[in-house]
């Protein structure tokens, strides 16, 4: 069971390959694309579904898949033409499709209603005449018989049931079989088919070599031989017909019962008769294929000629991994990277540091496993692609349902990033492509009125930027009405009514929790989740988000995420008697003040004055609660920090070590989140040292509230 | 006697399934991908029996049959054809590339089995 | 199965001491038993929670069982010990004072929990072992887990 368990996930993980590949394929398709290779890749996608969802008798995917197959067939066939209502009808049932694989993966109840809405369509485009049959034809008939006898091509089991009950005990046949000369070219072997039959119970059989021609006109594939058999047996005449299946059309055959059953006659053993078959004499062409000195270029020739365009051509080789053995390498290499760290301390420790060629041995043991640890994270990159894929159905939803015509152009879809993030990503993109259909783009007639192209556009992209990855969200539409934003807020008190806020600022009230621009909830982006939600989820990935927007133009939303979540850059600094990571990213500068950069604000608080810029004071000590607040910053080390927000302020240290690259232990396994605490890392003396959440760290410290300003700024 | 099949087939779920079915009967079995790489496959193993799908990218059934019965040395071997359809026409088109027999998916194994040692000794 | 329970009808516990008193944890629930080694701190945690340490690799949360019982903060020495016990899926450390012995008890040696207990340490504990003069506490490692988890929360 368990070995049917893997090859059914096997079959699962295939879908998704095949239903990005249906998906990607109708999209082409309607966009205009009319290579043949397109929609015979997209049949075929279909097909391969169907064909795999038999194997493991998922019924429902199946009568879908084969209705959707069948519709496509017409397509294929050239019979209805790809416009936009019927891609339409195939986008639809390429989503109902998806859902279905999905809910019989999950064991879930799939859309009864949906699924019936998208058949009625798909049976639209088949005509009549094929609608009854793929209707009444069973999808499969494993190993039914066809001999162009009237047999029905049920089942076998079924079949057996269905035919008039064979009298129970043996019955004596007799049996003609007469091999055309396509019997041989085909492969067929009659002494095989003989054999089988000799397995079904007593069997006589007779060669009648009269038919043979004379040699000098015998062509190698020429038969002549006639076999006469007689065979007692209690199987029922569809077996004898099964063994000759496949050469049904090859030879002539006739089977007829003895009128008197059961005993065998003495005639039977008339000579000569060989009672199973090892009869090498009698074989009329024998002839093993035999491999010889190769010589492909005969066959490779012809396999060049056929070779379509498609895409496969060109593809990659690859292999499937099961993701345990690659988190395990993912783990070595951390491990790795921390035994450098150790080995490179006890080195320090033992004052061999000046050493020239150990300290260029352990130099060239850091380049290297940061080699093998960055070669061992590229396994788990992946293309956005799929991603993003995911999202024009989302457009297409999402269009339809508020009326609108929306398109979506992707860019930088192969751009990769860790697997954990391209899935972790679904959700808040799926939010912000909604919410970008239902509130970015405007209805045809206000686009009419500002004279933009009745069709809005979104342009999700994807690219590299300095180590780590820019995903952005652009609508075309009217922007953000700021004055409405900044009503909103004050009215639902989020901001206080005298408040003046730069654009940006406005613009950043969208990510308070608790702010929804629509008047009324809409059924597309009301549900439940704001834009709060969004940006918290990019965020525990280690992102930002951020946000602009030119009225009448468009707005635009962009993630910053790490290329993956396994390792980070950090400040290793001292708290108390703890050891703690702050990560780089969120590090501006660091500095120990002189007693003039501080100002006290009363009552023991201090802010440090950058450049001018006075920046609140957070003693991280007392904030995670491990010592005292300092009595004066001027004590501690401060660092210049940035949170997701822009926000900036200066976090106070006892001491600062160096900067270097750790990796990531989750805590959350264990515990619940920590206030605080991102996550934890193994330093190289093996000791634990946490990694400072310097958002949620600065949140909390400042929450207290000192002004409207501060909070809108470290809102989310 | 061991016999050595080359399973050809677009569908890695169906590849897998065909290698699980017939190894677990004792056959040696070699997989491709598509008629092109069923071609390629060939040249480096001598089956007894080629199972092969009809809708494949590259090279379907049909052309790899073809390819295969034009080879002087394959001329003989015994190919079955792995169909969704049980239609006729479908198995005609089959027999007229020279396919040996047909296959039904999905599959029951025991039939599977009876098929090939139908064809092959 | 219930036959061979029956038939043996022993069961194996780890025991260790906390002051005077000895508690027990069914060997099954034990992963392994590690000398104490310094803790990393988290903040913001109740009193009992020691900390994280690095087992392997992985990061460990270590819980003092005294505090955890309400007998009071234990103050660790390299002659402690931390007993891994399996806590659902997670595996959990248990600072306590010595291990000191392991011991095979027969069915008939169980005994339910007195309600007379106090209230705190009573929840940890799921039955009493008796022998000789000795009582056991026997540890309820899946009541501690969840209650533990929850806190966190």
């Amino acid at each position: 069971m368990g070995e049917l368990d893997e090859l059914r996930g096997g079959f699962f993980q295939e879908c998704e390959d095949l239903l990005e590949i249906l998906d990607s394929g109708l999209q082409q398709l309607n966009e205009g694309d009319d290579d043949r290779e397109t929609v015979n890749a997209v049949f075929r996608a279909v097909h391969s579904i169907k064909g795999g969802a038999g194997a493991f008798a998922l019924d429902d995917l199946v009568r879908f898949a084969h209705k959707f197959e069948t519709s496509l067939n017409e397509l294929r066939d050239a019979r209805i033409k790809a416009d936009q209502e019927t891609m339409g009808i195939f986008l639809r049932a390429s989503d109902v499709l998806t859902d279905l694989v999905h809910a019989m993966r999950d064991g879930e109840a799939a859309d009864e209603g949906a699924i019936d809405a998208s058949l009625a369509e798909l049976i639209r485009l088949i005509p009549e005449k094929k609608a009854a049959e793929a209707d009444a034809a069973p999808a499969f008939a494993p190993m039914a018989l066809d001999f162009g006898l009237d047999l029905p091509t049920d089942d076998a089991p079924a079949m057996a049931l269905d035919l008039p009950i064979e009298p129970v005990g043996p019955v004596a046949r007799r049996i003609t079989f007469k091999p055309l000369p396509g019997l041989y070219a085909r492969g067929n072997e009659p002494l095989l088919l003989l054999r089988a039959l000799a397995e079904l119970g007593e069997c006589g059989i007779e060669c009648d070599a009269a038919g043979v021609p004379p040699l000098d006109a015998l062509g190698p594939e020429d038969a002549g031989l006639l076999w006469r058999i007689r065979l007692v047996s209690a199987e029922p005449e569809d077996s004898i017909l099964e063994i000759f299946e496949f050469v049904a059309d090859d030879c002539e055959l006739a089977i007829e019962a003895e009128a008197e059953a059961a005993a065998p006659e003495p005639e039977a053993a008339v000579a000569p008769v060989f009672a199973a078959p090892e009869p090498v004499a009698a074989e009329p062409v024998p002839e093993a294929p035999k491999p010889e000195p190769a010589d492909g270029s005969a066959a490779d020739g012809e396999a060049g000629g056929k070779q379509g365009r498609g895409a496969e051509a060109a593809a990659k080789p690859t292999i499937r991994v099961d993701l345990d053995r690659i988190e395990r390498l993912i783990n070595l290499a951390g491990e790795l990277v921390i035994t450098h760290a150790m080995l490179a301390q006890r080195i320090a420790e033992a004052n061999l540091s000046g050493h020239a060629a150990i300290a260029e041995g352990l130099d060239e043991f850091r380049m290297l496993t940061r080699d093998v640890q960055e070669s061992v994270m590229a396994i788990r990159a992946q293309p956005v692609k799929p991603l993003f894929q995911r999202m024009t159905r989302i457009v297409r939803e999402a269009a339809h349902a508020t009326g609108k015509a929306v398109k979506l152009i992707c860019e930088g879809e192969s751009t990769e990033v860790d697997k954990t993030i391209v899935e972790r990503l679904a959700d808040p993109l799926t939010h912000m492509i909604r919410n970008a259909v239902d509130h970015g783009i405007e209805n045809a007639e206000k686009r009419a009125e500002a004279g933009k192209p009745a069709e809005g556009a979104i342009r999700l992209s994807a690219t590299h930027r300095s180590g780590r990855i820019l995903i952005e969200i652009a609508d075309d539409g009217a922007g953000i009405n700021r004055p409405r934003v900044l009503a909103i807020a004050k009215e639902k008190e989020l901001i206080p009514s005298d408040a003046e806020l730069s654009d940006a600022e406005i613009d950043n009230l969208l990510f308070l929790p608790g702010f929804s621009t629509a008047k009324e909830v809409s059924a597309l982006s009301g549900r439940g989740v704001g834009m709060d939600v969004v940006k918290r989820a990019i965020q525990t990935l280690g992102g930002r988000t951020m946000i602009s927007s030119t009225p009448g133009r468009g707005t635009t939303f962009s993630i910053s995420l790490p290329l993956t979540l396994a390792v980070l850059d950090g400040v290793v600094i001292r708290v108390a008697d703890q050891i703690l990571v702050a990560p780089l990213g969120n590090i501006v500068e660091t500095c120990r003040p002189a007693a003039s950069d501080l100002k006290r604000m009363g009552r023991g608080s201090y802010v440090l004055v950058v450049r001018g810029e006075p920046l609140p004071i957070v003693d991280v000590g007392e904030a995670l609660g491990f010592r005292p607040a300092l009595a004066n910053p001027v004590e501690a080390v401060l660092m210049v920090a940035e949170t997701e927000d822009g926000a900036r302020c200066a976090l106070a240290v006892d001491d600062i070590f160096d900067q270097r690259q750790v990796v990531i232990k989750g805590l959350e396994d264990a515990f619940g989140r920590i206030p605080g605490v991102a996550a934890a890392t193994i330093l190289g003396d093996g000791r634990i040292a946490l990694i400072l959440d310097v958002d949620v760290l600065v949140r909390d410290a400042t929450s207290s509230g000192r002004g409207p300003h501060h909070n809108l700024a470290l809102a989310g | 006697m061991t016999l050595t099949i080359l399973a050809v087939d677009d569908s890695r779920t169906m590849r897998d399934l065909l290698k699980q079915a017939l190894s677990e009967a004792g056959f040696l079995v070699h997989t491709a991908d598509d008629g092109v790489h069923g071609l390629e496959t060939l040249e480096g193993c001598a089956p007894d029996v080629i199972i092969t799908d009809i809708n494949m990218p590259r090279m379907d059934g049909f052309g790899f049959i073809e390819a295969v019965r034009r080879d002087e040395r394959r001329r003989r071997i015994p190919i079955l054809t792995l169909t969704t359809e049980s239609a006729p026409e479908m198995k005609q088109r089959a027999r007229a590339a020279g396919a040996t027999g047909w296959i039904v998916k999905p599959f029951d194994k025991d039939k599977l089995v009876a098929a090939i040692r139908r064809v092959a000794a | 199965m219930t036959e061979t329970t029956k038939r043996s009808g022993r069961r194996e516990f780890v025991v260790f001491r906390v002051g005077e008193d000895e508690y027990c944890i069914e060997i099954r629930a034990v992963r392994e038993i590690r000398r104490w080694s310094e803790a990393t701190r988290l903040p913001r945690t109740p009193h009992y929670v020691k900390g994280v340490i690095n087992l392997r690799g992985s990061v460990l949360p270590v819980v003092d069982f005294a505090a955890r019982i309400g007998l009071g903060d234990t103050v660790p020495t390299s002659r402690h010990s931390t007993i891994i016990i399996e806590v659902g899926e997670h595996p959990l450390g248990l600072l306590v004072e010595m291990v000191t012995d392991i011991l095979s008890a027969a069915e008939a040696d169980l005994q339910p929990t007195p309600s007379l207990a106090g209230e705190e340490t009573n929840d940890m504990v799921s039955g009493l072992i008796l022998i000789g003069d000795r009582l056991l506490r026997i540890v309820d490692v899946a009541r501690f887990a969840p209650q533990l988890e929850a806190e966190f929360a």
